[in-house]
């Protein structure tokens, strides 16, 4: 086939790219989170009302996804993993990343405010800003905690859909974030650990990067710890039962063992057989969010305490 | 007319998919207000909002309301006639 340009002119996008600005991936699990924390929660909301309430606050997770894609549009070129994202190829114009985050970002929050209520559309806000200007523009590329304080907004989601049904707090939202909260950092260390380069060529100051990889691997032990307990609390609230604390105690052993593993290991071992040991607790992590969740799902299936 | 022979260039068909894309987003949408609005309409909440005018019915609910009596029709109208043309009327 012969194709003669005179020029390269500009990229034309599609509408996948302008999906793809909205991150899907990361939007799944804020639907999955979300619809837990909502589904679970004491007070029955109407089925469509709900549906409604999951999609804006997918929706605003969305708008937060494209917000980082503008302000990270630098790093993301120089990351193998993010090279191909729509800005960095230069598909989508950065000002068109930053106008959709701004417009989905209002949208979302007003609908989920008429939608639900005003308490879970101000926490929505609240998660975008933090997520946005807190976790992309201020704290991600000036300290080695960026992962842990990052990881807070990701852990909101199932309290905003607690927030949709009750209109507030309880222990049972709080803990549910507790969990997601103290998962997100030995889940992204484990990932640094095995994805080193790709941070240090980009500058991000990641744990690995900045204090060594023995420290990370003592960082992910430790907060395998902390994890557990508040796994294992959530176990006997209101929401939690037998099965819930039988999947959990299953998951958090494994964990546990794990980063221990991890600990123990040196980088001469860890090189020598390809990262094998991190790339499975890698693993390990996601099945395990997954599984604590719908742990509380078949919990509140089959009847809570 | 010269016609010129209709070439399809991948870039418009890009701005295609951009445009219904959109299309079926803003139709989606449309139906998602409509059905919130349904939704919320039946599900029987509280609607109306003070808006700066006592009204009786935004009044909180009497526990001990009066017992019903029979509808009045103002005197000279039709159905004042009806009435007072029925077995037993009082008028």
């Amino acid at each position: 086939m012969t194709d003669i340009n005179a020029y390269q002119g500009p990229a034309e996008a599609g509408f996948g790219d302008y999906v793809a600005l909205l991150k899907p991936r990361v939007m799944s699990l804020v639907v999955f989170t979300a619809f837990v924390g909502l589904w679970i929660a004491p007070v029955p909301m109407n089925p469509f009302v709900a549906f409604c309430s999951i999609l804006f606050i997918a929706l605003g997770g969305g708008a937060s996804g494209a917000l980082n894609m503008w302000y990270d549009a630098d790093i993301d070129a120089v990351m193998k993993r993010t090279a191909g994202r729509p800005v960095p190829s230069g598909l989508v114009p950065k000002g068109d990343a930053l106008a959709l985050g701004i417009a989905l970002s209002g949208l979302s929050v007003m609908m989920l405010g008429l939608a639900a209520n005003w308490f879970a559309a101000g926490f929505l806000a609240f998660t975008i800003f933090f997520y946005a200007v807190v976790y992309t523009i201020w704290l991600k590329r000036s300290t080695p905690q960026n992962i842990v304080i990052g990881g807070a907004a990701g852990a909101f989601p199932p309290m905003i859909g607690w927030a949709c049904a009750t209109g507030g707090i309880g222990i049972e939202s709080l803990l549910m974030f507790a969990l997601i909260f103290f998962w997100t950092p030995p889940h992204f260390w484990a990932l640094a650990l095995f994805m080193n380069n790709d941070y240090t060529n980009a500058g991000v100051p990641m744990l690995p990067v900045t204090h060594g990889r023995k420290v990370t691997r003592r960082h992910i032990f430790g907060y395998t710890l902390v994890l557990t307990p508040f796994a294992i609390w959530l176990g006997f609230t209101s929401v939690g039962g037998g099965v819930y604390l039988a999947v959990s105690a299953v998951l958090n052993a494994l964990f546990i063992a794990g980063g221990w593993q991890i600990l123990r290991r040196s980088d001469e071992q860890s090189r020598a057989d390809n990262h094998k040991v991190e790339k499975r607790y890698f693993r390990l992590s996601l099945y395990y969010l997954f599984l604590h969740f719908l742990a509380l799902l078949v919990q509140h299936w089959v009847g809570a305490w | 007319m010269v016609m010129l022979p209709q070439v399809e260039h991948e870039l418009h068909k890009r701005r295609r998919s951009r445009n219904l894309g959109l299309l079926v987003v803003l139709l989606a949408f449309v139906a998602l207000v409509f059905g919130l609005s349904i939704a919320k309409i039946t599900s029987g909440d509280m609607m109306e909002g003070y808006d700066h005018q006592p009204r009786a019915s935004i009044l909180p609910k009497d526990p001990n309301p009066p017992a019903r009596t029979a509808p009045v029709a103002a005197p000279g109208t039709p159905a004042a006639e009806a009435m007072s043309q029925q077995p037993g009327a009082s008028q």
